[in-house]
Order: structure tokens, then sequence, then C-alpha cells
């Protein structure tokens, strides 16, 4: 709760820390380097992406912040998290208190460029619905006029509620709270008769959240497109790499089929000239990055492939299936760019 | 006497300037003036130019541009379709709706409970400081986040909404009140208030102008509040006497009609009030405890009623002390009310931060609500320095 009103103070130092960081290219990735650790920005609790479970930061997003920090440093360890409201996430990317957002964050066009953003690449694939009692005999959102709807500010959501809205011609109340576990709460509590937020986060409430999840029913419209993130700021154009490079190993790894249990083996066996680009056996890419051959070894055996991410953080906790963000292969959306 | 001194002409021009007190003072100051400037100068140029660096959006166009996000609660007509200086402005009103209730409402309690506190009763007195310990004491987020919780966990669903009283309803959607139907006579009635206090003021002058002249003494307080209800009851009967009213009822998933206080308004005025309270009764009580007793004496023994000694005796004289600190707390409970993004209530800081978020120019959205709070606060001062000038003894 204290966190939030922290938000007024980091965009307070904002304009202090926007003197102090002389942007310069190519600084982001050395001071990282020089510092020893990943600053990452996650979500402050958002179970199936990034929440603390047991003491432990853990998810999807979790996964990518430690499939960098094992690129760069060949130990998915070596991260600091720094858990951020929905409100505070640009500015305190903007002005350098984390290195990289990891934090289901839309890529826009506004985001990319006004903002001072570059998008490494979608991580997970996803659109905003809702989520109702299910005693209020409610079945589809269309059903919803004059409702009052809980909604974190600063995101897309709350701008794709009110155009949903407008667009119906409906009208509702924005109840509009920053943390999104003071949010659920007040919607558990009957503040509002609806939650929205992207399907995940929906089903991050419900299953983990909610005291009894039978009790709660998410609508069936789909109302936007979600393509969910890493962000970096602009002027490091090969810490940018680093982040994308990253999140497209783990997905080249399962295409290969290539997880931490196997990947010792396929290093010593597979005569497959794409696996040993990627694991570096043929050198070459490692060097290109600026990071270690090993990088993509270090990333698969110590935190996983994508589908391996995805089964544990995503599948097992929130009972979601891939849908879109299954392999291109399996009709999804998941493509990884060539490593070569 | 050294020969250094005795012979002056041997003492270095410049190192003559410096000793020179005028010289120096002056040096002083422009040299603190001058550093003033440069950090200034160089804190913008070095943020305009990192902001650049970095392809951040700047300047204030974004103001023209559609907000396209819903607020809850607006005193002036906003829609998604609204731009966002307009946005900012709900901000604006929503700040001063919030604040000026709340100075009221702090006013009058903390008046009550301060004359409580130098009560001869026992229990009045024990109650009063009682309360001024356990609220002052408590930081106000904290009261603020308990209150929310309270009204939101504590109190039934819309569905089950508590009535205490017919068309009443009290849930955590907040507090529903029926209101007087759409009737031409209301507007009038409103002019007909108005007509009354001008009428009450105006009495006023007049019983005062003759208790100079003839000694005479007539009841100006309580003949001038009868005017004030009196006219406006006048007109309304001249009206018909219209009862309909505009009652409050559950329709769809809301309830509809009547006016409302909304959860995140009422805990927020909640909380500002019983905070700054404590505060107004401990000014209130200073300053009725600076006025000697001899002046209450000399009062009762002329043979003055009691309520004449307080209005006529002490309160004249005890404001003269109360006036500038209440202006503090005027000021503190304005600034406190930015803690209202804790709990949701769409105020300016609340309303900026969205748009920070969504335009990305969070210099520009932080210098706004600056310039506003301090514009805000300016004329708080200002206002209470001309009242304070109006309230000092004017001796004679």
């Amino acid at each position: 709760m204290l966190k939030k009103l922290t938000s007024t103070t980091a965009i307070a130092a904002l304009s202090v820390t926007m003197l102090a960081s002389g942007v310069q290219a190519g600084a982001t990735f050395d001071a990282i380097k020089s510092q020893g650790y990943i600053q990452c920005g996650v979500n402050t609790s958002l179970p199936g992406f990034s929440a603390p479970i047991d003491g432990v930061w853990q998810g999807l997003d979790v996964d990518l912040c430690r499939g960098i920090a094992a690129a760069v440093f060949g130990d998915a360890d070596a991260v600091r998290y720094t858990p951020l409201t929905a409100a505070q996430r640009f500015t305190a990317l903007q002005s350098g208190e984390v290195d990289v957002l990891s934090r289901n964050t839309t890529w826009t066009l506004t985001r990319d460029t006004a903002l001072g953003l570059n998008f490494a690449g979608v991580n997970y694939y996803d659109g905003q619905g809702f989520m109702v009692r299910a005693d209020l005999g409610v079945n589809s959102a269309t059903q919803l006029d004059g409702a009052a709807i809980c909604v974190e500010p600063g995101t897309t959501t709350e701008l794709n509620l009110a155009d949903y809205f407008r667009a119906q011609g409906m009208s509702f109340e924005p109840v509009v709270i920053e943390n999104t576990a003071e949010a659920t709460a007040a919607f558990f509590s009957g503040r509002c008769d609806v939650y929205t937020t992207d399907m995940s986060g929906l089903a991050s409430a419900r299953n983990v959240d909610a005291e009894n999840p039978a009790d709660y029913l998410i609508l069936p419209e789909v109302i936007s497109k979600e393509p969910l993130g890493p962000a970096v700021r602009h002027g490091d154009d090969q810490w940018m790499d680093v982040v994308r490079w990253t999140l497209t190993a783990m997905i080249e790894a399962e295409e290969y089929g290539i997880t931490s249990e196997n990947v010792d083996e396929m290093r010593d066996t597979s005569t497959n000239p794409g696996i040993r680009r990627l694991l570096g056996v043929t050198p070459g890419m490692g060097e290109a990055l600026g990071v270690s051959e090993d990088w993509a070894y270090n990333i698969i055996k110590q935190v996983g492939n994508y589908g391996e991410s995805y089964q544990t953080n995503v599948t097992d906790l929130l009972g979601l299936d891939r849908g879109l963000n299954a392999l291109w292969t399996e009709g999804g959306l998941m493509y990884a760019y060539p490593v070569r | 006497m050294s020969p250094k001194h005795s012979n002056k002409s041997d003492v270095h021009p410049v190192i003559k300037l410096l000793y020179d007190k005028t010289f120096r003072s002056i040096m002083y100051q422009v040299l603190v003036f001058g550093g003033v400037f440069l950090l200034g100068w160089y804190l913008v140029s070095n943020t305009m130019a990192n902001l650049e660096r970095q392809n951040i959006a700047t300047g204030f166009g974004f103001l023209e541009r559609e907000a396209a996000f819903g607020i809850s609660e607006s005193l002036i007509h906003y829609t998604p379709e609204s731009n966002y200086g307009r946005a900012l402005l709900v901000g604006i009103t929503n700040t001063l709706k919030v604040s000026a209730t709340g100075v009221i409402l702090a006013t009058i309690l903390g008046t009550f409970i301060g004359i409580m506190t130098v009560s001869k009763n026992w229990l009045l007195r024990f109650i009063g400081l009682g309360y001024i310990e356990t609220f002052r004491n408590i930081p106000i987020l904290l009261q603020l986040i308990f209150w929310y919780a309270v009204i939101n966990r504590g109190l039934p669903g819309v569905r089950d909404a508590l009535s205490p009283l017919p068309n009443v309803f009290l849930s955590n959607r907040g507090l529903y009140l029926p209101v007087m139907a759409d009737h031409p006579a209301w507007s009038w009635v409103g002019i007909g208030f108005i007509v009354g206090i001008i009428g009450a003021f105006l009495l006023r002058k007049w019983s005062l102008k003759r208790l100079e002249a003839t000694g005479q003494i007539f009841p100006h307080l309580s003949v001038g509040i009868a005017v004030i209800f009196a006219v406006p009851f006048l007109v309304w009967l001249l009206f018909g006497a219209p009862t309909a009213m505009n009652a409050p009822s559950l329709q769809g998933f809301n309830m509809r009609g009547g006016i409302r206080m909304t959860p995140e308004f009422t805990a927020l005025l909640l909380g500002l009030t019983l905070y700054t309270t404590t505060y107004i009764a401990e000014v209130v009580r200073s300053g009725i405890l600076s006025v000697s007793r001899g002046q209450t004496e000399a009062a009762t023994s002329l043979g003055l009623r009691y309520s004449w000694v307080m209005r006529l005796i002490i309160l004249p004289q005890a404001l003269r002390v109360i006036i500038p600190p209440m202006t503090n707390q005027y000021l503190n409970l304005t600034k406190n009310s930015s803690l209202a993004v804790a709990i949701g209530y769409p105020d300016l800081v609340s309303i900026s931060n969205t748009t920070m978020n969504q335009t990305g120019q969070a210099v520009e959205a932080v210098a706004i609500f600056m310039t506003v709070y301090l514009s805000i606060s300016l004329s708080i001062s200002y206002f209470m320095n001309w009242y304070n000038k109006r309230m000092a003894l004017v001796e004679r």
C-alpha cells in the first residue's frame, strides 16, 4: 500500500535522475556488466507472471529476467527485482531505476515512441476481459451497463475499457486503484461489480487470490489485443539486442526441443548445425551479441525454454493453456527469429 | 600602533575593497543569486537535453489530446472524449471540493472539541483530550486506508444496503440520499436563501447602529437566523410547497437517482476532517486560554450573560491568536488531500499520475500539479491574511 505513494516520489525523482543519468550509447549495457546484476522491474503481485512465492520471485516475466542474467553473467540469480505498479513502471525505466521492464506491459505505438522506450519482443499474447461474481447472473459483457468497474490506472486496460463502453453506448463507474493486490481486494470486497484486466491477470486473480474460484466468472468477451513484452529505454541498442535474443533463444530452444533436462546431452551429441550454433558449440553468436558463447546454454540450463517456463508458471498455476502463445508450428504466434 | 596601520597607502587597493563593508555585502548577494540562477539553469537545460536524448516527448501539446480514460466522479461535465486539459480540471475541482468541505467541517468540529477541552466538566474534557491524542498521533495515510477499508469491508453490498431512514441507503458503494425532484420553485428558494442572508446582514448593521445611538439592544443574531430561514420558506409556500422527491433506488448494478457520496470521497473527507480537527481544536484551546481570566471575571461582574462574554469579550480576542495557526491547518488539509491517490479518489494528483503515465510526460504533469497546489495554497494564505488584518484588534 505504501508502495503506491512512492509513485509520486518516483516521478519527482525522475526530474532529479534525469539530470544525473547522462545516457550514452552502450552505457546501459556497460553499467550492467560492471554492477554485476540485472535490475529488473516486475509486477508487484501477479501470480504466474511475477509474484514472490515463498520469498522467491517467480513467474513468466521473472523467468525472462533470469534468462537475461544467465545470458550476461552465466548466473540466472544475478537479478534484483523492483516491484512496480502500472503507474510507476515507465518512470522507473526512463529514469534508470531499472534496466529492463518485464512487467506484463502492452506494446503500443505511444509507449514505443513518445515514452522513449523500445520493446524487445512479445513474451505473452493476451487480451482484455471482464470478471464478475457468478451470482450476479451476468454472462456477457454487453449486460454491464451501469456497473462499477475496478481498474488499474495508467494501463491500456483503462483506455480500452472506456473505448469499449463508448462503442457499446453503455455507462460505467471506474474505480481506479493503483496497486494490483488492492484492486483485486476492492473487487472481492464488493466495491466493484466487475474487475477488468488482461485475461491472464483475471485467471491469476480468480485462481490464486480468490477464496473460492467458483464464485467468480470470467466473461467470454475479449475486447482488445494485448501483446505483452519486455521494454528497455532508448539509447542503448546493444542492450536491447541482449533482451530480444534472450527471449528468442528461449523460444528457439522450444522449437528445437532443447529443455533444461536434455541441454547437456544436446550440446555434446547433437549434429544439427542450428542447435550447435545456438548452444555455442559452433562459436560466433555470443561474440556478435557481446556475451559469452555459452549464453543460450546457460539460459536453457538454468531457466529452461519458453515452453517449460510457460508450463510451470502459467499452465500449472493459472490453468491457462497455450492458446495464442503456442509455437507457430502448433497454430500459435510464438515464432523465433533465426539465430545465425 | 604598528607601522603597517600607520601607513594606509601600503595596502593593495583590491584588498582594501575586500574589507569594504558595503562592497562585501553586495558581492555576497551577487554570488548567492548567481549561484542559484546557475543551478536552476543547469537543472533545466540538463533535463531538457536528457529528455531529448531519450526521445521523450516534451511540451504541453498533450493537454489538447483526447484523454480516453474514465473518471468516477466529477463536478464538471467529463467523458472519455474530453481532452487531458479537462481531465486535469476535473482533478482540480475534485481537490477543491474535498478541501473546502474538509476545511468547513474541521473548523466547526475543531471549535467544539477545543471548547470541550477547556470545559469545567471532567467527562467532556476527557473525551476532547482523548480524541485529540488518538487522532493526532496516527499518520493520516493510515487513517485514510483504515476508513476506506471500514467502508469497503464493513458495510454491506449494494443489494443489502442499510436503510437507516426511508430512502437513505448506506452500502459499500457509498451513501445515497434523496433530493428534491426538479421544480422551478427550488431555484427561487435558493435565491430566497441568499436574500435572507443579505437581510440578516442589514439587520445586524441597523441594530448595531441603534445600539450605538440609543443603547437599546436588539437580538439581531436570533432574529437574523430566523430571517435567513423564513425567506426561503415563504418562497417555497408561495410556489405551492412542492414535496416530490427524487429518491435513490436499486436499478441494475447500482443505485440510481438521489445524490451520492462515493466511498472514496467519504473516506478521504472523514480522514482529513478527523485528523485536522485535532490540530484546530488545539489552536482554539490555546486561543481561549490566551485571554486572561481577569477579562471573564470583569465581564461577569458587569452582569453580562455567559454567551455574551464568549461572543463579545473572549472570542474577538482569541481570534487574534487563532487565525494565523488556523491558516496553517487549512493549508495542511489542502495539501494532505493529495493522499487521495492511495484510496482511488480522483483528485488532481491521481489524475496527473494517470495522465503522465498515458502520455509519458512526467515533467510537465508534475509541473502542472505543483503550480496548482502552490496557487491554491497562496490563495488560502492571502485570504486568511486579509481576514486576520480585519479581525486584528483596533485600538481606540
